[in-house]
């Protein structure tokens, strides 16, 4: 029973997350659609959520994440993701299956286990059903290679992220930001590294180009385009001005 | 000279040595490095102009160029070229030359741009942090390049190897390098490479640097991992990425050091354009609208100029070919044919294009059109930049394929190398113009453009499923817009024209007297005999369209020069139906690229390479021109 309610939770506020686009407030409609519930049951859940702190919630207004809720729709959502990836990639099954069954798996997976995945699939940075970006994790390093390295050193005390993270592709035009993580292989990480783009530089978002083009950022006084598949594993602190 | 991309390398290198570097304002233009002299003060002296690169940590072609030749050459004296406007940047490179010991002067370009951007440099204070001398530029006016000249002599003749300063990182690092250092000089190795950068490079995980002293001391490699991996547990981070954080704050304290930001400057009028070329709509707009209009003002200034030219030319001689007589007399009027179709087909819509190409590629246009087209260019495997070489291809194969080297993989560069064998080129725009646009109408030449567009995507598609990988992401810097400077674009436009001219004029020449020789012997009769299957039966061309399609091999223009030689008129409306018209520009277009393609292919690629792009591209036209005869008769 205990279980159902926690995964309940999670169904709800991932649903927040992904109907939450910048930073617009979500309607009880939106997600009675989305999960496929009465709207009834929805205005009753989202009180049991605000009371809870996870929601800012207001009838007729609409809904928000709050930071603590954030965190665990980001963990839900990611958790979401790489199960997809990892039945889409490794148990070789088609993509139109993965949603569900990752729906139903990823209330029960551990945060070991998804580290582990996330290793084990070398870091992926979208799902594969719809390209979504697979939101970063929450152990405290600045790129993969470290979780690698400290992972093989058996170093299992490393604490958590403060803050929530956000990818530069999902910021609005003119937000400013700092850069906390940068995921990917050592090659592309070399080479932002060397365009400025090291850890806790702050950097400004220019505009982005229409389609999922390049997202151009302002760092270090020069101006660089960064490919969506480069820009979507860019992640700075979540000062809360985004769209997912 | 070293120094960032896209920073004015080649235009201050151009200044000192008279050479003729080609320009444009976007990043990775000079691939390999150039060499030209120039004679200051009674000296000779060789300057060598290595390509735009950020560090020297990454695993490029271009990166590795220019290290070994800082290291292993030991030039006199390296002019680190710095943009002012960009300083934290550009030192991120000049810490890594002091690393190397080089004996440096740092060229401060572009003042007069930082100034518009409100930023002032202290020469003094950046001198004396720097500990090497620093001489303020503006390359595209040729300002300051007398005393640029002058410090670089004045430091290589004291052979004053840098050094003064030393560039100190944060002391847990710093600690270990020179542990490090001490290790590798107590070695001995005999190393062309200073050992404290070996050092660095050796903490840093640099695979060459590894390997190369892998070779001769295993246990230094193994105190270098020892050290590099105490230094990833101190910061919680990888050994390489502490050392480019901290290299980056000591670049951005230095810069903070030595310059002046005044007031914001308000909107200027290249963030307008910015704007303008980035939108979501208008970016889409302005990128067709100047493609299209680079394309328009060629055929119609080209059109006028051709006119006239011919109508001058005809005041001399008439140009009437001639197939009977003495050999000797057929020989001669081929001579001057050929020479008058180079001056009446070529100059007029060559030399236009060219000036308006170099227009747009000094501005900085490119950049934005590769930004907006990045997500179209991934359904080919490639990215963005790819763009680029594909817009100069418009204007000749040749080079086109030569700037293909700015991406990354050899893979992207053969998939990039391999759609641009279908960009319409100007002599393949000649062949549309004179076929389609001069004897059918203007709007089915257009429509073969669109043709060859598309075409361009299909093959790259196709491409793609047969070279299968992994593509890489767009990391592209985005310079300022300029307004082109009228000395660099008169001077790009002879660059090329010139190298043109050199090219196709004796083969014009040779060619259309060769032609007249042939037809007058009958060679040609018979040639066009042998592949009426193909020509008549399949593509439904008369027969003498095998010999045009030989020659096109040549040059593409010379499918039509050859028509026009053949039939001894510029007037071919009787000898085509306007279907076979369509049909055999087609297939010229599409057809095996001409021989200076396939020359450059199967340098860059080999033989094998081009051979199979070639056939490739062989049966795509005669398939592609099968069909096209087909759906035509049917629509016309």
């Amino acid at each position: 029973m205990v279980k159902s309610a926690q995964k309940s939770i999670e169904d709800y506020l991932k649903a927040v997350y992904s109907l939450q686009q910048n930073g617009n407030k979500v309607s009880t409609s939106e997600i009675s659609q989305t999960l496929n519930v009465a709207p009834a049951s929805v205005t009753e859940m989202l009180k049991k959520l605000s009371e809870k702190r996870y929601i800012e919630y207001s009838p007729y207004h609409g809904t928000t994440l709050t930071s603590s809720g954030l965190t665990i729709a980001e963990k839900t959502t990611r958790k979401h993701r790489l199960l997809e990836r990892f039945l889409h990639d490794m148990l070789k099954i088609d993509k139109v299956q993965v949603h569900s069954q990752a729906c139903e798996m990823e209330h029960a997976l551990s945060d070991e286990a998804e580290e582990s995945l996330c290793r084990l699939l070398k870091h992926p940075d979208k799902c594969p059903d719809d390209d979504k970006i697979i939101p970063a994790c929450t152990l405290p390093f600045s790129n993969c290679e470290e979780c690698v390295e400290m992972h093989s050193k058996g170093l299992e005390q490393v604490g958590k992220r403060q803050q929530n993270l956000v990818s530069i592709c999902n910021l609005k035009a003119g937000t400013s930001a700092k850069v906390s993580f940068i995921r990917g292989e050592h090659r592309v990480l070399q080479r932002l590294l060397d365009m400025g783009l090291t850890p806790g530089t702050p950097i400004k978002v220019e505009r982005a180009a229409p389609m999922k083009g390049p997202v151009e950022v302002c760092v270090r006084g020069s101006k660089v385009a960064l490919g969506q598949d480069i820009a979507a594993n860019v992640f700075v602190e979540n000062t809360g001005k985004m769209k997912i | 000279m070293a120094g960032n991309a896209n920073v004015g390398k080649s235009v201050l290198f151009n200044q000192l040595t008279g050479s003729s570097q080609i320009i444009g304002n976007w990043p990775g233009k000079t691939v390999e490095k150039a060499e030209g002299t120039l004679k200051f003060e009674g000296e000779e002296i060789t300057a060598i102009d290595l390509p735009g690169i950020y560090s020297f940590s990454t695993f490029g072609m271009e990166e590795l160029v220019s290290r070994d030749y800082i290291a292993l050459e030991h030039p006199d004296a390296v002019i680190n070229v710095v943009d002012a406007s960009i300083l934290e940047r550009n030192l991120f490179f000049t810490l890594q030359l002091i690393e190397m010991d080089a004996p440096l002067v740092i060229c401060l370009n572009q003042v007069d741009e930082a100034k518009k951007k409100g930023i002032v440099i202290n020469k003094e204070k950046l001198e004396q942090v720097l500990g090497a001398p620093v001489v303020p530029t503006v390359g595209i006016r040729g300002e300051g390049i007398y005393d640029l000249t002058k410090t670089a002599v004045a430091v290589a003749k004291n052979g004053c190897r840098s050094g003064k300063v030393q560039i100190r990182y944060d002391a847990e690092i710093e600690e270990r390098i020179s542990k490090l250092d001490k290790e590798i000089q107590a070695e001995e190795l005999g190393l062309e490479y200073p050992s404290r950068w070996v050092a660095i490079k050796l903490l840093e995980n640099d695979p060459e640097i590894k390997k190369l002293i892998g070779s001769k001391s295993g246990s230094i490699v193994k105190t270098a991992d020892g050290l590099a991996s105490e230094i990833s547990s101190i910061h919680n981070e990888p050994c390489f990425a502490v050392i480019a954080a901290e290299r980056y704050s000591l670049a951005s304290s230095i810069a903070k050091e030595v310059q002046q930001q005044q007031s914001e400057v308000e909107t200027t009028f290249s963030e307008k354009l910015e704007w303008v070329t980035t939108h979501r709509m208008f970016g889409y707009i302005t990128s067709a609208g100047v493609i299209a209009g680079l394309l328009l003002w060629t055929f119609s200034i080209g059109g006028v100029l051709s006119n006239i030219f011919s109508n001058a030319l005809a005041l001399f001689s008439p140009v009437d070919p001639r197939f009977s007589g003495s050999i000797e007399g057929i020989i001669w009027n081929g001579v001057y044919g050929g020479f008058v179709a180079g001056v009446t087909l070529v100059i007029p819509y060559v030399v236009p294009f060219y000036i308006m190409l170099a227009m747009i590629e000094d501005s900085g246009f490119l950049t934005r059109v590769a930004f907006m087209m990045d997500s179209a260019m991934h359904k080919i495997g490639l990215h963005g930049k790819a763009l680029i070489p594909m817009i100069l291809g418009y204007g000749c194969n040749v080079p086109a394929i030569a700037a293909c080297r700015i991406m990354e993989t050899k893979r992207e560069r053969l998939l990039a190398t391999y759609v641009i064998t279908f960009a319409p080129c100007a002599a393949r725009t000649i062949v549309i113009l004179g076929l389609v646009a001069a004897f059918v109408n203007p709007w089915w030449a257009l429509a073969l453009y669109a043709i060859d567009i598309a075409l361009i995507f299909v093959m790259g598609r196709i491409a793609l499923k047969v070279v299968p990988g992994q593509s890489t992401g767009l990391i592209m810097e985005m310079h300022s817009f300029k307004i082109p400077s009228l000395s660099v674009v008169t001077k790009q436009t002879w660059i090329r024209t010139k190298s043109l001219i050199y090219l196709v004029f004796p083969l014009y020449i040779i060619g259309s007297a060769g032609i007249q020789v042939l037809y007058a012997l009958g060679v040609l009769q018979f040639l066009s005999n042998v592949f009426t299957p193909v020509t008549v039966v399949w593509l439904g061309l008369p027969a003498i369209a095998g010999v045009l399609m030989i020659l096109g091999l040549i040059r593409k223009e010379l499918t039509l020069l050859g028509a026009v030689a053949i039939f001894g008129t510029t007037d071919l409306a009787p000898y085509f139906t306007p279907v076979q018209f369509i049909v055999l520009a087609l297939v010229s277009i599409i057809f095996i690229p001409c021989i200076s393609t396939v020359t450059i292919l199967a340098k860059d690629y080999g033989w094998k390479t081009a051979a199979t792009i070639a056939t490739a591209n062989f049966v795509t036209a005669i398939l592609v021109g099968g069909v096209a005869f087909r759906i035509i008769t049917l629509v016309i």
